[in-house]
């Protein structure tokens, strides 16, 4: 008994050590706001912590703390500052990066946001952070019949995770409709419509932690990407030509046991609620010769829309996709060379370029793009806003001679998020679009002379 | 001077002329190509049909894994769980050719696609059949015979249906293959060099490659060379041109795995060795007939014939007894159904099945070949004057080709290329005789009439002498014995001669019927350009319709396939019924059962057995085979009439071939089949009903069949072995899960094994044949 007692004892203190060496960075936050969105498969995480810096020297970096499972599963962190007064309020974003820690308590993961300029004793600063997670919410039960609607678990914590004291937060998590099977309670727990609302809680520790579990609906489309491939290929004879291959699965609920097509066809609102049959993908402006096909030829069932701002390819699966169902498909297009491709020195040019996946409210689990530059292009380099795994590799194109240089990109776990512009740069010579002609007439050349040579030419032995 | 002028102006003739032909027929090669794209154009650029999947399937296989993986190839997909062995039975002129293609185009830096490159061969390959068949008929009957042929087969209709881009089938290389054999053959027997007779081995080897119609040739030869023989037109070229063709030809052929010893053991072949044995003979006595006086080979001949005689009974009783000692008396049943058009029908459903193995109609002929029909005997007078060993030739190939087109529609095939010779020396020949009445004419006006006879002959002499020079520069390697330069020269001058004697036409006539051909003419082009446009280029994977809100397009089959490719397990079996076997293996990726190469009747029979019994001995039966969906096509919904029901009494027939307890009556009611109200409880309660309409009625409340024109006979019913897991958009393509057997409770099983233990098994027996 005493025994126990002492080791209960041992612990405690070893804790508040712990706890006390995490936090001795002596910030500490006043405020943490935070709305879970659930609406969709992508859980978005907005949070507003205001910071206040209690010790004397001054704090240049903040950690955002997240428990494994969720880093796991982190897409994208982004974070902002506000700057100025009420009218004249601005955010200024701010960098945010993935640092370890040496104790980090239950394999506690950290990003850490440097701050604009330092934060001196007693100043507050606030920080807007999106997180973003995908895949994080568990169908539950995990196979559901075409008339089922689709249920889901999201699990987090009541509390926001935080290697720093907060003195007041509360937390607001917003389902997709009002049917919410049950969710954890933590005093003081309420739901109102689709809202669930958490606390507010007063003066939790560093690394408090509460499990909470929302079982709620939600039919949307979970339309995941499980393998994109883009390639980008470059012809300085005017055109970007851009195919896609995609691998699409529903990762929702397994459907289970029979599809009725009468019921699917006869019922559109109550059968297969969470089931998707079309999806929609924005391609640039002046998009041409667009192409939508699978392994087995043309899928017929797309529309194409254009304006002067973008097109928009709706385009249907051979099918609709039910939960655990699977498609692959391609996409094809070519866009107008000068939109995209820019002089930015003599000899030196750049292409600029979306990244990320064109469909709509997807998640790409592994996304890679190929930038096929010209024949002869040199010095490749690739500017990204985020990190993304780099490589070069060579291509064999129509009548090349000594490959293409293609510039590879990898990266894992897309949202719509990372929907943003990168360059290529690189170097050419316009001498060498005159390769591959020249090639062609002098091979015509060469047969043209050979026959007239041939027919000049009198190889028998006697004359006659 | 004069005579340099005109030595002058020949050279310019016919450089000019040389020029112009091979303008042509590049031209003709651009048309024969461009003709066929059609199916791309309306549709879209993919592989057609049924078969054209399976040889897309082993290109794909070879392409990837190289030509001795492929000559190895077990195939596990097809079959099961029998399995196929396919580097040794399909005929692998097309895979390898399209393959090599493939690997050159990739090997100068073209990377196109394999699906590509076999969606083009047909076309590509049918500009070469075009250009074979130039060479042909200008062996027969001079350049300009051959250009007006090669111009029609490059659009003649039955070519097309087998040649449109994406029909990746046997028979878009093997037409060309033929033409080419034959041309290299005519060409042997009008040079008689060695050197065309080797490539003429080397042209067979090729076709019996690609096509089992390869034994057309080797029966066609042999008896063009015994009417030589037996008309006394025995030459030492005859005989280089046949000789070396059966013996090389045959060891080649017999390199072939799927022809292998069959290349010696089967009757097919037995006509070319009777022939070469009677060659032999011939050339024999003719040698005999050099150094003997006349009197002494008479008395050689007497003791020969005696000898020769007993000889001969030896050597065809042995045959006789080789042929009658096999069970089919060494015919194959799609050789013996040539020959005795009702022997399909009656013994082979699987052979009488298929629509193509059945005799055509006579629209059919005029779809298929159109004006040519009635150009044909035109030629075939033509080829009689004169009658040469080449267009004799012609004849017999015209001749026997009309009689298998009359057996089985898929042979028009072979009549095509006869029919557009013979058209195309009929039209050539009538040309000339217009044109020629017209020329006449028209200078009889300018000049004395005594003048222009002799400029008329001028003309003719001209044409034959640039028509002769041409020959020389074109075969310049090859020696040309004298004897034949000399019958060039002699023949076709005097019958010019003759010909302008009697073949001058009144200047109308000649204006008003070179005016009536063209039109002909022009008719035979509209309608190739319809029946290409419209007749031959769907692809039959997907169908379009045009109602008065626009196109509809029906893309259920390859719906369904993706689906099974995608959803269901890699190691899943599906069994259909045969047709759609090819295609399951090559789009969706599954093992199925049966196929479309329908070697072994016995497991056709049984998929066709499970589909015509009820529900649960059908469960039975797909179990038994490890069988985890199975997919049927119906068309009722949309009004697709080539779906299973329609089908369904040849399961039925082919089941019951088998496994004599499905009876073809027991489906029928008063010997009418129908699925309405008034049909069989048998047919009501097959599976094949039952998966083709399973809650069929709840899409129009009364469950009205739009093919067979009736509401069908049960509405309401449920599955207890099947379960629904797929039905595409239009409902062309169901696909039905078997349901796991349900746990047995203990008690039960028991009681019901201690009451009829006995009689259980028996009737289990009864019901499943493949336990």
């Amino acid at each position: 008994m005493a025994a126990a007692i002492f080791s209960l004892f041992i612990f405690l203190v070893a804790l508040l050590i712990g706890t006390s060496s995490a936090s001795s960075s002596g910030l500490q936050i006043l405020q943490a706001e935070r709305q879970i969105e659930l609406t969709s498969h992508i859980v978005r995480v907005y949070l507003t912590l205001k910071i206040e810096n209690t010790e004397d020297a001054p704090a240049t970096e903040v950690l955002l703390a997240f428990p494994p499972t969720q880093f796991d599963h982190l897409a994208l962190v982004k974070a902002a500052v506000t700057v100025g007064k009420k009218r004249k309020k601005s955010y200024a974003p701010l960098e945010a990066k993935p640092t370890e820690q040496r104790d980090a308590p239950n394999g506690t993961k950290y990003y850490s946001v440097s701050l604009l300029k330092p934060l001196a004793k007693g100043e507050t600063t606030t920080l807007e952070i999106l997180y973003i997670l995908t895949q994080s919410l568990e169908p539950f039960p995990k196979e559901i019949a075409q008339s089922d609607p689709q249920l889901v678990y999201y699990r987090d914590s009541a509390i926001v995770l935080s290697p720093y004291h907060i003195a007041h937060q509360a937390t607001v998590v917003k389902t997709p409709s009002n049917n919410v099977e049950s969710f954890t309670q933590v005093d003081p727990a309420q739901r109102s419509g689709s809202e669930l609302r958490y606390g507010p809680y007063e003066g939790h520790g560093p690394y408090s932690y509460s499990p909470i579990i929302v079982h709620f609906e939600n039919n949307h489309p979970f339309a995941v990407v499980e393998e994109l491939e883009r390639e980008i290929e470059i012809s300085h004879w005017g055109s970007v030509q851009v195919t896609e291959r995609y691998k699409l699965a529903h990762t929702g609920a397994k459907h289970k046991g029979a599809f009725s097509r009468v019921e699917y066809q006869s019922r559109p609102g109550g059968s297969g609620v969470s089931s998707f049959k079309h999806l929609l993908a924005v391609l640039p402006p002046r998009v041409h010769s667009v192409y939508y096909r699978d392994e087995i030829g043309n899928i017929s069932t797309s529309r194409l829309r254009t304006n002067s701002k973008k097109s928009e390819l709706l385009i249907e699966p051979r099918y609709p996709l039910f939960g655990g169902w699977k498609a692959t498909f391609l996409i094809g297009y070519g866009v107008p060379l000068k939109d995209f491709l820019f002089e930015s020195a003599p000899g030196a040019r750049y292409l600029n370029y979306t990244f990320g996946c064109p469909i709509a409210d997807t998640v790409v689990d592994k996304l890679t793009i190929k930038v096929v530059l010209p024949e002869g292009s040199k010095d490749p380099s690739v500017e990204v806003p985020f990190t993304v795994k780099q490589s070069l590799e060579k291509k064999y194109s129509y009548l090349d001679v000594i490959g293409r240089t293609v510039v590879v990109l990898e990266k894992r776990n897309v949202v719509p998020e990372h929907h943003v512009p990168f360059q290529v740069h690189y170097k050419f010579n316009p001498l060498f679009m005159l390769a591959e002609p020249l090639m062609l007439a002098s091979t015509f050349f060469l047969l043209f002379a050979a026959s007239v040579a041939y027919l000049h030419i009198d190889l028998s032995i006697r004359k006659k | 001077m004069a005579a340099q002028e005109t030595s002058q102006s020949a050279i310019f003739r016919h450089a000019f002329g040389n020029v112009l032909s091979f303008t042509v027929l590049l031209l003709i090669g651009v048309m024969a190509f461009s003709i066929r794209l059609f199916s791309v154009i309306k549709y879209e650029s993919v592989i057609h049909e049924f078969d054209p999947y399976f040889n897309y399937r082993v290109t794909q296989f070879l392409t990837k894994s190289g030509v001795y993986d492929f000559w190895n190839w077990f195939d596990d997909r097809t079959w099961y769980p029998l399995g196929r062995v396919i580097g040794g039975t399909v005929y692998p002129g097309l895979t390898l050719t399209a393959g090599t293609l493939w690997r050159i185009l990739n090997s100068i830096n073209i990377p196109l696609s394999v699906e590509t490159v076999c969606v083009f061969t047909a076309p590509v390959f049918s500009a070469f059949a075009s250009w074979a068949t130039y060479l042909l008929t200008k062996e027969i009957k001079g350049a300009g015979a051959g250009l007006t042929a090669a111009a029609l087969l490059a659009m003649v209709p039955s070519y097309i249906s087998r040649s449109v881009a994406g029909s990746y089938d046997n028979e878009a290389v093997a037409i060309f293959a033929l033409i080419f054999t034959f041309y290299l053959y005519i060409k042997t027997l009008n040079t008689g060099s060695l050197f065309y007779a080797t490539l003429n081995a080397i042209a067979y080897f090729y076709m019996v490659c690609s096509w089992g119609g390869y034994t057309f040739i080797i029966n066609l030869i042999p008896m063009h060379v015994l009417l030589c023989i037996v008309t006394g037109r025995y030459s030492p070229r005859l005989y280089i041109a046949y000789a070396p063709l059966v013996v090389l030809g045959t060891l080649l052929a017999a390199l072939v795995p799927v022809v292998g010893f069959n290349a010696v053991m089967t009757s097919e072949h037995f006509a070319s060795f009777l022939v070469f044995i009677i060659i032999h003979v011939v050339a024999l006595v003719y040698y005999i007939k050099g150094i003997l006086t006349p009197q002494m080979f008479k008395v050689a001949v007497t003791l020969v014939v005696s000898v020769g005689m007993v000889l001969c009974f030896a050597v065809l009783a042995v045959l006789i007894a080789l042929v009658a000692s096999s069970p089919t008396k060494g015919w194959s049943g799609r050789s013996l159904s040539l020959l005795d058009p009702t022997y399909a029908s009656k013994y082979i459903p699987i052979i009488a099945s298929v629509s193509e193995h059945q005799p055509p109609t006579w629209p059919s002929y005029f779809m298929d070949i159109n004006v040519l029909a009635f150009l044909v005997p035109a030629g075939i007078i033509a080829c009689f004057l004169p009658l040469s060993d080449a267009s004799s030739f012609a004849v017999l190939y015209i001749v026997t080709s009309v009689y298998f087109s009359g057996v089985m529609v898929r042979l028009m095939l072979v009549l095509a290329p006869a029919a557009c010779i013979m058209s195309g020396i009929a039209l050539s020949e009538a040309f000339d005789v217009f044109t020629r009445s017209i020329k006449f004419h028209l200078v009889g006006t300018t000049q004395n009439p005594q003048e222009n006879a002799g400029d008329a002959t001028k003309v003719t002499q001209n044409d034959v002498k640039s028509e002769k020079s041409e020959d020389t520069v074109k075969e310049r390697s090859s020696r040309k014995s004298k004897k034949k330069d000399k019958e060039n020269i002699e023949k076709p001058s005097l019958v010019s001669r003759v010909e302008k004697r009697l073949l001058v036409l009144p200047l109308e006539t000649s204006v008003m019927a070179v005016f009536l051909v063209v039109l002909l003419g022009a008719f035979y082009v509209v309608h190739c350009v319809w029946a290409a446009a419209e007749a031959y280029s769907a692809p039959s994977i997907v169908l379009t319709s045009r109602s008065h809100d626009g196109l509809h397009v029906f893309d259920d089959f390859r719906e369904a396939y993706a689906w099974l490719s995608h959803n269901t397990e890699v190691d899943d079996k599906v069994a259909s019924w045969w047709d759609y076997g090819y295609q399951t293996t090559a789009m969706a990726n599954r093992t199925v059962i049966v196929d479309n190469n329908t070697w072994n009747n016995t497991h056709i029979a049984t998929v066709g057995t499970a589909l015509s019994s009820p529900e649960k001995a059908a469960w039975d039966i797909f179990n038994s085979l490890d069988v985890k969906y199975v997919l049927v096509v119906f068309g009722g919904l949309v009004g697709y009439p080539s779906d299973d029901i329609n089908k369904f009494l040849w399961m039925v027939r082919i089941g019951g071939g088998v496994f004599p307890h499905i009876k073809e009556p027991d489906y029928l009611r008063d010997g009418q089949y129908r699925i309405d109200s008034q049909a069989t409880p048998t047919m009501l309660n097959c599976l094949m009903y039952k998966l083709s309409y399973y809650r069929f009625v709840e899409t129009d409340g009364r469950g009205y069949d739009k093919v067979r024109n009736t509401e069908i006979g049960k509405k309401h019913f449920k599955l207890n072995h099947f379960e629904e897991v797929f039905t595409t958009h239009h409902w062309m393509v169901r696909i039905y899960k078997l349901k796991s057997p349900r746990n047995r409770i203990r008690g039960k099983t028991k009681r019901s094994k201690s009451q009829k233990s006995g009689t259980s098994k028996r009737s289990t027996r009864k019901k499943n044949p493949w336990q």
